[in-house]
């Protein structure tokens, strides 16, 4: 374990303060949608010099207690389902384990160019139809004027729901119906598979319950966190036997993101449910872009293209980044001001209920 | 926030979360050296990040919901229940 442990980076006030205001911003987003941030902190991890496999290890570390502190949390304003969340979260550990077994084999196979271009185009073929999906869902509920209304399974999922498999049924409180495992197994299966690939299970886990089991959106977002709690557990206690968890990393990225959970939980409470779609969608389909970008890198690294110039990797690369942290930013700041209006919405609301009363 | 003027916010849990969470990443900066090479150990000393995580959840955690409560950032009145 000598190597690794020569490989803790050394901490300044910058690092720390970078680590935390990260963590921060990605805790906010993962309070409001269940997921995100860890497609941020993990190259921000390595563009601080910290090993590519320390930093999904102590991004893993600082994900499992987020995610209980969040989850709890929003069990407190009934939006979580942990049985939904346990039998997916226990189906995505074995997704991760899988997951995680198919990138050793491409890298062993093509290298770390080959990888990382396995990475990035699932990232780009996958953001882009659920992202893509996710965010024409929101649009629609905009336009047709019902964003305020109850929000009603889908044809899949009252399809997905109809389905009785005898010795397989499982009542779901999220779904206010019964569901067969056979269903949410591989749901949970590509949701592990998800996190262990692209680091964030929550941008499949997520919307395969709204749109397939047909659980409300808030639900499913505070689920997810139960999902990650049990995955980010897992994966946490796999990668510290093999000593790769900078501990320092992970609680200071933790100390910013759990003020950054608590106000993400406490603004669901305020917004229409179609905000979750809102925000998940738009980062996804942001997030591809930055992934997009570095597809050419890594074919020229593999000889499909021919060889990049030192400059333009550079420029593609901090293009990339710099994509990727606008989409968390512009999620933080979706959900900040949602927030926001709906204070003020509920303050009116207040003041003309006690103007009604004769109370002023 | 009418409801926050009338309730008692936890200042005292909040401090007291505060100061236990401040301690415990002091300890973890201060003694960062011998932390780092007992915890990159691995076997069962893998237990030692995954305890450190919970125990600094449980304390920064309850520091941070007390914090926004403090400030008056609460959820709103009327949860938004989902049935």
């Amino acid at each position: 374990m000598h190597d690794i442990a020569t490989s803790f980076i050394n901490l300044d006030a910058i690092t720390i303060l970078y680590l935390f205001g990260v963590g921060f911003v990605g805790g906010l987003v993962s309070g409001f949608i269940g997921s995100g941030g860890a497609f941020v902190l993990t190259p921000g991890m390595m563009s601080l010099g910290v090993p590519g496999l320390m930093a999904v290890a102590s991004n893993m570390c600082h994900k499992f207690p987020k995610a209980l502190v969040g989850a709890m949390k929003r069990f407190k304003y009934g939006q979580v389902d942990v049985k939904l969340g346990v039998i997916l979260g226990i189906s995505a550990e074995a997704g991760v384990l899988y997951g995680a077994g198919i990138q050793e084999k491409i890298k062993a196979t093509y290298g770390d160019a080959g990888s990382n271009l396995y990475v990035s185009v699932a990232f780009v073929v996958i953001l882009a139809t659920v992202g893509g999906f996710v965010l024409y869902d929101a649009w629609k509920t905009y336009r047709s004027g019902n964003a305020n209304s109850e929000e009603k399974a889908g044809k899949l999922a009252l399809w997905v729901q109809s389905i009785n498999i005898p010795g397989t049924m499982v009542h779901f409180k999220a779904l206010n119906a019964r569901v067969s495992v056979l269903f949410t197994i591989p749901l949970g299966f590509a949701t592990g598979m998800m996190a262990a690939t692209i680091a964030v299970g929550g941008f499949v886990g997520v919307p395969s319950m709204i749109y397939v089991l047909g659980a409300p959106s808030l639900m499913a977002s505070a689920t997810e966190l139960v999902i990650a709690f049990v995955m980010g557990l897992g994966g946490s206690l796999k990668y510290a036997m093999h000593g790769m968890v900078d501990i320092r990393l992970a609680m200071i990225i933790l100390a910013g993101s759990l003020f950054g959970i608590q106000l993400g939980a406490i603004g669901t409470t305020y917004v229409k449910p179609f905000m979750i779609k809102v925000v998940m969608g738009l980062i996804m389909v942001i997030v591809l872009f930055s992934r997009g970008l570095m597809v050419p890198v890594y074919l020229s690294q593999l000889g499909v293209i021919d060889k990049l110039g030192d400059t333009t990797v550079k420029l593609l690369k901090n293009g990339s980044f710099a994509i990727m942290i606008f989409a968390l930013l512009l999620g933080a700041f979706i959900v900040l001001r949602a927030m926001w209006q709906g204070k003020q919405a509920e303050k009116l609301q207040h003041a003309s209920g006690a103007l009604e009363h004769g109370e002023v | 926030m009418a409801s926050s003027t009338t309730k008692k916010k936890p200042v005292a849990a909040m401090i007291v979360m505060g100061i236990v969470s401040i301690a415990l990443y002091a300890t973890l900066l201060l003694k960062q050296d011998m932390i780092n090479s007992t915890f990159a150990q691995g076997g069962w000393f893998a237990l030692l990040p995954i305890v450190t995580a919970f125990v600094f959840s449980y304390f920064h955690g309850g520091f941070t919901g007390h914090f926004w409560t403090v400030l008056g950032v609460e959820a709103a009145r009327k949860k938004r229940e989902v049935k």
